[in-house]
């Protein structure tokens, strides 16, 4: 034991930091990828018993390892990189959606002290870093050098700026109440029970951010860039094995995001929604990002695929003016203090 | 030290990635360097602790800016080859406004706003310096007409340019989603009642 301590202090600062990092990176990606290869089970169940059919029960019991099937399925599967394609963009494609699907982790809070890296400008990086993401589906939607994933490429590039203006209106209202960037001060703003929560004064932008959420994570009823109906797979349709896999993971990654955002910014984090009878503490983070997480499944199951033309409609002319409109009423309640929140 | 480091590896790639946007033959993979070469500046004012500067940079220009522009790169069949030509001609042009442009940007770096007071290094802010809310506070106090203006310029570019772009089209046949919506079942549908098996 010693001998460690020693090896440790031997090393430089930098050093030091960079070890230290790494672990506490690590410490918030490994439960996350437990989490997705779980999540892909509970979607798969969930909407089996919403269908009533049982949904996957025959690895392990009741289907409980199937995650790592489909996981050791898709290492062993081979990579098809097809002819006259990209091939550099077309490997790097996977890789550019899930660095920032990971990189945006760094900045949420569990607590009010266990976060990564507690920045001033947190909400601001995890929108940049959200935004990023589309790159690689564009990239691999060009780079396949194919004609139904240059389709869903393009329906994702212009689905996403469309919906990224009215999910970044919908924030500008969270700062309004909580008069911070930081993600860490919006929530402790919440303190003070249910009747305090962000989610009463901004119901609106808190719709407006749930299906801007949903289609910023391109799933139904807005996976018209997968459309497996139209374009069979859409961007990732000549994509295979662990290229594939990557995609999926990231996917599922930011959606699980969205809905820790859901629970942050409009639904008091970490916070108990009755502090007089139990304590506040990360279990109640973790419950609500369920619900919403329950939620992008229940939607999926539910809801028909949107048209194109549709989507752009919603995405513009209803989610964007209710959003404005919203803002300027916001900016009355705050000028006279009303209620609990705009003190 | 790790500073430097850092600002070396990413000053070389936002300096490798900017020739790349104008060397590269494909425009998909020029528009992609321009991209990379708006991450690295990002990153390199990131050192500057210019953090919300920074930030905004990757939203704006890398997140909304960039995609459009690869929207319409991509969705151009672009002849490479004939791009090529003249390059030879521009040449002598394309020199030109380079040193004039290297020869503005030396005369603004070495006048006096810029120059830094002898032996005074600039001094790095405490921790929980906001840079947000510092510039926040300069835009909406000090320089808020000059803002406001920005603003109004951005408005009338934005309604200069759809007033361009819309025009009649009178062979477009488009959906009416309000009429749509308005549909009821007994627009559309009657309900006839007729005997199955009758006795011929």
């Amino acid at each position: 034991m010693d001998f460690l301590v020693s090896i440790w202090e031997w090393l430089h600062e930098y050093v030091q930091y960079t070890i230290y990092s790494g672990v506490k990176a690590l410490a918030i990606l490994l439960p996350l990828f437990i989490v997705v290869a779980y999540y892909t089970l509970a979607e798969r169940k969930v909407i089996g018993y919403m269908q009533i059919r049982k949904g996957p029960n025959r690895v392990g019991p009741k289907g409980l390892f199937q995650p790592f099937a489909d996981m050791f399925k898709l290492m062993f599967k081979e990579i098809i990189i097809p002819t006259n394609s990209n091939r550099y963009l077309f490997i790097i494609a996977p890789v550019i959606t899930f660095a920032p699907a990971m990189a945006a982790w760094a900045v949420i809070p569990f607590n009010d002290t266990l976060v990564f890296s507690n920045i001033n400008a947190g909400l601001l990086y995890i929108l940049a870093m959200t935004s990023v993401g589309v790159y690689g589906v564009i990239i691999a939607g060009w780079a396949s050098n194919s004609k139904y994933a240059l389709l869903g490429a393009m329906r994702s590039a212009a689905q996403i700026v469309a919906y990224e203006i009215a999910m970044g209106f919908a924030l500008v209202g969270v700062l309004m109440v909580g008069g911070s960037l930081n993600l860490g001060d919006i929530v402790n703003k919440q303190a003070g029970g249910l009747e305090h929560w962000f989610f009463i004064p901004l119901l609106p932008l808190f719709f407006v951010y749930l299906i801007s959420g949903v289609a910023e994570t391109n799933r139904a009823p807005f996976d018209v860039a997968e459309g497996e109906s139209e374009i069979v797979a859409g961007f990732h349709v000549e994509y295979s094995g662990m290229t594939f896999a990557v995609f999926f993971l990231a996917e599922y990654a930011n959606m699980i995001l969205i809905a820790m955002l859901c629970a942050l910014l409009f639904f008091g984090g970490w916070l108990s929604p009755i502090p007089e009878l139990v304590g506040d503490g990360t279990g109640w983070l973790f419950g609500k990002t369920a619900v919403f997480m329950l939620l992008f499944l229940w939607f999926r199951a539910t809801f028909p695929r949107y048209r194109y033309d549709q989507i752009m409609r919603l995405g513009w002319k209803v989610l964007l003016p209710v959003t404005i409109f919203w803002l300027a009423v916001e900016g009355v309640a705050v000028y006279f203090k009303i209620g609990p929140w705009f003190d | 030290m790790i500073e430097t480091i850092i600002f070396y590896v990413f000053a070389v790639a936002t300096v490798v990635s900017a020739c790349a946007v104008v060397t590269v033959k494909n425009p998909v993979h020029a528009t992609l360097s321009l991209v990379l070469t708006f991450f690295t500046s990002a990153v390199i004012w990131m050192t500057l602790e210019a953090e919300f500067l920074a930030i905004s940079l990757v939203l704006v220009y890398v997140g909304a800016v960039m995609v459009l522009f690869i929207f319409v790169v991509m969705m151009l069949d672009i002849n490479v080859a004939r791009l090529r030509e003249g390059f030879v001609r521009y040449l002598p042009l394309g020199l030109a406004v380079a040193v004039i442009m290297l020869l503005l940007m030396l005369s603004v770096v070495t006048s006096d706003i810029f120059v830094l007071e002898a032996g005074s290094e600039p001094v790095a802010k405490p921790a929980d310096y906001s840079n947000t809310k510092a510039l926040g506070g300069v835009l909406y106090t000090e320089y808020v007409f000059a803002f406001e203006i920005a603003a109004v310029i951005l408005l009338v570019a934005i309604i200069a340019a759809i007033s361009l772009t819309m025009r009649k089209r009178t062979q477009t046949k488009y959906q009416s989603p309000s009429d749509q919506m308005k549909v009821r079942k007994s627009d559309r549908l009657r309900i006839v009642d007729m005997p199955s098996s009758e006795e011929q």
